[in-house]
Order: structure tokens, then sequence, then C-alpha cells
């Protein structure tokens, strides 16, 4: 079994997110970047797979060479090698592109992907990426069982999960309980070190969007705080203030 | 140049959701001058129904009456919308963001050779040129981006109350229109679906109210659901609380869970980590309840009350019964 595992570089969920050159870019300092919270679970799971059957797993992102720890923590994890592709990930059909490429020259059976990254949130890398190449995408993804060539998947759906029967080779937009999140170990930390990660240069894609300034939300305005004993004045303020009921 | 709304049903129903879609799909025609239609696919809807798309905006509705489509396999999804754009001579594809609707709006991008915008909050601030900016939230709730999109075929995805439509009595005609779809569309079985049937669904509320490990344990949850009965919301909760399986999976709000901007979120035993906010901070007000006054929640919400949910939220109930 050969699966690629997608995976992209994205400041921690804990971050507090703010800009800079008048709003155009995210301002990185002090933030700690790491695996997409859901292509962590890709990963896991892809690894899990590997380990009860064989095969290989290969770790891939779309981007710059700032990316190259994170991927190293996927080696770390338990990819056997790393991909990344030199450019700056700025629109998901031009990842999307990137990936298809190189899917088609190595021919994997599988492709793990999370079912959004946390920066851009899209959910559509893996979508794009199935059409490229003619094979079925299923997104959100909960469970993969694999028997055979059978594979079995529980897709959430809104208000509850469907069971699907599908077969190699095929996409996944993965999210828990797919897997447990995996931390690296000494061991694997000291052999991601040597374990190959090859840089290849981007094949021409125009990209079909194109990101202008960004704004932060709203703050709020402070909270109205009213006292327990009157809880049931609330049920007023919304109706008659807020306007909401 | 035509608009396409993707309309899609739940229990037999219009789904909410789709319905803020139709609205926005025909207001975004009214600012181009150009026509819109809807699609529905499958056999789910009586015609009574799918009329009613008329009163949201809408009054042309294409239906593809094929009986394989009542359950959203997205391969024959995508194949069959990727026909009808090409025979429709569409140009924008409207959808509202859900399980199924982001899968297929994927695939559909590719066959359109079309710039996707996802997470599309108002309408576009500007059409100029056939450029159209959008504003859409990124980073989880935790900023907005404008985007341009230039491509000529364009697909819009969009997030929860990105617009209100005002229903009118108007009634759509219905089209059968046909394409071909092959078994190798369908080569992907649904073997089994497990869903709670005649529960308002959480992306498509508006209003939730969410409970997390406060409430300490899950037959405690009798609360909140009375609470959210009372107010007619759905029901949410914080991530511990899927994890330690109180509530299911599909509940789970934030940042790793569903995404939601409803006009009322009412968070009661949430102590407000960030990851936590990030899925709700678009919403339009917010109520915290909390017994520890330094929740930080309460930096994010709009009204709060300072307490015990077990004393609180019966008299919020009972308050609710007798307007
Ligand atoms: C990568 C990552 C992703 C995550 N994604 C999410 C996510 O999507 N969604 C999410 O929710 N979390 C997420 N988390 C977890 C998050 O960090 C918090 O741990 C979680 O939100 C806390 O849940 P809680 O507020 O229910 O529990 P707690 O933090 O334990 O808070 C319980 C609160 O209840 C209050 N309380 C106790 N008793 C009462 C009472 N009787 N009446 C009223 N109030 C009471 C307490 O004062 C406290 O504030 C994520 C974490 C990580 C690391
Ligand atoms: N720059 C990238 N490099 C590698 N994989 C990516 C990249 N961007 C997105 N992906 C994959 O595509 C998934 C969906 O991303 P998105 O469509 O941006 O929400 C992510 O969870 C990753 O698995």
């Amino acid at each position: 079994m050969k699966i690629l595992v997608c995976i992209t570089h994205v400041p921690d969920t804990t971050s507090k997110i703010a800009f800079m050159n008048s709003d155009t870019e995210l301002n990185k300092a002090g933030l700690t970047f790491v695996i997409g919270p859901y292509d962590d679970y890709a990963l896991a799971r892809a690894v899990e797979i590997k380990e009860a059957q064989g095969g290989t797993v290969t770790a891939l992102n779309v981007g710059l060479a700032e990316t190259e720890p994170t991927l190293r923590k996927a080696l770390a994890i338990g990819a056997d090698d790393a991909i990344r592709i030199d450019a700056d990930p700025t629109d998901a059909y031009f990842v999307a592109t990137q990936i298809a490429d190189i899917a088609r020259k190595n021919g994997y059976d599988a492709i793990f992907m999370g079912r959004e990254s946390s920066d851009y949130n899209g959910g559509q890398v893996h979508g794009m990426v199935g059409e490229m190449l003619g094979m079925p995408s299923f997104s959100p993804v909960m469970k993969v069982e694999i028997e055979g060539t059978k594979v079995t998947l529980a897709r959430e759906i809104e208000g509850g999960k469907e069971y699907i029967e599908a077969s190699f080779p095929l996409v996944l937009g993965c999210q828990e309980p797919i897997a447990e999140w995996k931390i690296p170990n000494m061991r694997g930390i000291m052999s991601a070190r040597t374990k190959p990660l090859q840089v290849i240069a981007p094949v021409s894609q125009e990209n079909l969007t194109s990101g202008g300034h960004y704004e932060l939300p709203p703050a709020r305005s402070g909270c109205k705080f009213i006292d327990a004993s009157e809880a049931e004045k609330l049920i007023d303020l919304l109706k008659n203030e807020a306007k909401v009921l | 140049m035509a608009i396409l709304v993707f309309v899609e049903t739940a229990d037999g129903e219009l789904r909410g959701s789709s319905l803020e879609a139709v609205g926005y799909g025909a207001a975004l025609a009214q600012q181009l001058g150009v026509q819109a239609s809807a699609i529905v696919l499958g056999t789910n809807l009586s015609q009574d129904k799918l009329a009613k798309i008329g009163n949201y905006g809408i009054t042309r509705v294409l239906q593809i009456a094929d009986d394989r489509l009542n359950q959203g396999v997205i391969q024959a999804y995508s194949n069959a919308l990727g026909q009808v754009v090409s025979a429709q001579g569409i140009t924008t594809v409207v959808l509202a963001k859900s399980s199924l609707g982001d899968a297929v709006a994927a695939r559909l991008t590719v066959k359109m050779q079309a710039g996707l915008a996802s997470n599309v909050t108002e309408l576009p601030l500007s059409v100029a040129g056939g450029v159209f900016k959008l504003k859409r939230s990124v980073f989880t709730g935790k900023a907005f981006q404008i985007t341009e999109v230039k491509t000529a075929n364009k697909i819009l995805a969009l997030k929860k109350n990105a617009f209100a439509p005002v229903p009118s009595s108007d009634s759509a005609t219905v089209e059968q229109i046909s394409v071909s779809l092959s078994e190798a569309d369908f080569g992907a079985k649904i073997i089994k679906t497990d869903k709670v049937t005649g529960e308002l669904l959480l992306p498509d509320a508006d209003k939730v109210v969410s409970g997390g490990r406060g409430l300490k344990g899950p037959e405690n949850w009798g609360v909140i659901l009375d609470l959210a009965k009372a107010l007619e919301a759905a029901t949410g909760c914080s991530k511990p609380v899927s994890d330690l399986d109180w509530r299911p999976h599909h509940e789970h709000v934030g940042q790793t869970g569903v995404k939601v901007s409803p006009n009322l979120y009412v968070a009661v035993g949430i102590s407000g980590a960030i990851q936590h906010l990030a899925g709700v901070s678009s919403s339009k007000c917010i109520v915290v309840i909390n017994k520890d006054a330094d929740a930080p929640f309460f930096k994010a919400a709009d009204y709060g009350i300072v307490g015990d949910a077990f004393e609180i939220l019966p008299k919020l109930t009972k308050a609710l019964q007798a307007l």
C-alpha cells in the first residue's frame, strides 16, 4: 500500500492572528507553526495502516522552505519520505494541481488529507485532486477500514454519519476520530533527520483566486452582566434589546 | 452569463441554509443583471415544496428526478451538476457550505475551471469587470479576507447567515431535466446512514444552545435540551463533551468541529478556550452562563450570567415558556 499524505503548515490552534503590511500579510512573528490539526489525523491513520499492512507513507507539502520543520515532524511521526513542492500555496487550485501532478508521476493507492486546512478552511483540495485524477473523493471521513481491496468509510454528515463502500485508488479528507494523534518519540525524531526530503519545482498553473487584504472581526462592545437572581431578565433583553428572539 | 443555486434537502424538506443560498443567488443575479435558476437533485421533495423555492427569490427550478440521487453520492452529484452547468450556460454556481456541498463544489471547480471562494459571508463588495471581490471567513473564524475571483466561471460556497432572505409569496415553476449518469458514477455505495431525524440541524440553526464540561455528565443534559426546545434552538457542545461521548460528535462546535454563525449562541458551562471561540465568534449575539466570573468566554460575550447553570437554565426556560 502506497499512501500519500498531504500536510499543511499552519499556526497552532491557540494562536492569536494578526496582520502586517497594511493588513495584506499574516504576521508570523511569535507564531508557532504545526501540522494542520486534521492533517495530523490523516497522517496518524496512514501510519497505522502502513504498520498493519506494510507499504510506504510519503508526506507532501506545497510550501516554501520555512515548512521543512513541519515535514520533518511528519517524518518523525512515521512517514518514510517527504516531498516539498517549492511554491507559496496561495490558491487551492494551484495546490491541487501540484498534488495531482506528483500523484500521476508516482502512482499512490490512496491520498490522505485533512478535512480542511486551518488557515483557509476551504475543504476543497481533496475534491479537486480527486477530480483531476479521476478518483473518488470523500470528506469529512471519521473512519477508514481496509479489507483486501474493499474500503469502508464513515463520513460525517449533518446530524449523523453515512457509511460508504469504496475501492482504491481514492482521496480522503480526514477528521477525528479516525485515529489518535501520534506524538513523535526520540527514535522517530532521530531517524527523521536522515529520511529523504525531496524539493521539487512546481508545475505551472495560474492562480484562479487571489487574496486581498485581511480584516479582524469587530470586537464585541462588552459583556452586559445580569444578576443570577434575576436571570429571567435576559429573555427580555434578548427580545427587546438584541432583537434575536 | 447565468447563476445556478444548488439546493439540498434534509428529511424531505428544503434545507434552511440552501434557502439562504437561493436568496443570495437571487440578489446576486439582480446585482449582475442576469438570470438565476435553482437545481434540486433526486425526488426527495414534493412538487409543492419545490415550488416554495420561489418564496426565496428564484422562480425557475430545475429538477433531475432520478431516484438514485436521493442519496448524496458525491461523484454522481458533481457529474450531474457539471452537465447541467454546460447545458444551461451557467457561469456562477452558488451553494451553502455543507458536508455534501463542499465535497461536490470542489470537484465541480475542476470541471468548470472555476475560481472557488469558500466561507463567503456577504454579497460581493464589487463585481466590476466580472471580478468578484468577496469577503470570506479565514483562519477558522479568527479573521476575514477579501478574495478576488477573476475567472469567467465562479463557485461561491456560503457561510451560514451570509444572506437573510425575506420570503415572498412567489412560487417557482419546476422544469424536469435529465443528465446521463453511468453505473461508475455510483461506484461508491452508501451502505447505511445513521442520522437524527426531526431535529433542528446545528449548521442550519438560527439559535444554538451549547453545553460544556461544566454540566458534569450526560445525565444532566436535560436543562440544555429544555432551554433549546423553548428557544427552538439546535444543541451543540464543546470538544471534551463529544470526546467523552456525552454528546454525539456532530454537535461538537469549534475550530475542529462545526463552525456556527447563528443569530443567538448560548454557551453554558464552557470556559471559552480559543479553539471553541473560533467556531462561534461570528454569531450575532453571544450569551455566556458560567459559575466562574473569570471564565475567558465572558470577554467574547454580549450578555453574561455568573452562576450555576442548574439553577439558571430552568428559570430561563420558564421565562421563555411564559412569552
Ligand atoms: C488542536 C485542538 C483543537 C481543539 N478544538 C476544539 C473545538 O473545536 N471545540 C472546543 O470546544 N474545544 C476545542 N479544543 C479544546 C479546548 O482547548 C478546551 O479544552 C475546551 O474547549 C474546553 O471545554 P469546556 O469549556 O467544556 O471545559 P472546561 O474548560 O473544563 O470548562 C468548563 C467550564 O464550566 C464552568 N462550570 C463548571 N460548573 C458549572 C456550573 N454548575 N454552572 C456553570 N458553569 C460551570 C467552569 O467554570 C468552566 O469555565 C481543542 C484543543 C486543541 C488542542
Ligand atoms: N499547501 C498544501 N500542501 C499540502 N497539502 C495541502 C496544502 N493545502 C491544503 N492541503 C491539503 O488539503 C486539505 C484541505 O485543505 P483546504 O482545501 O485548504 O481546506 C488539507 O487538510 C491538506 O491535507
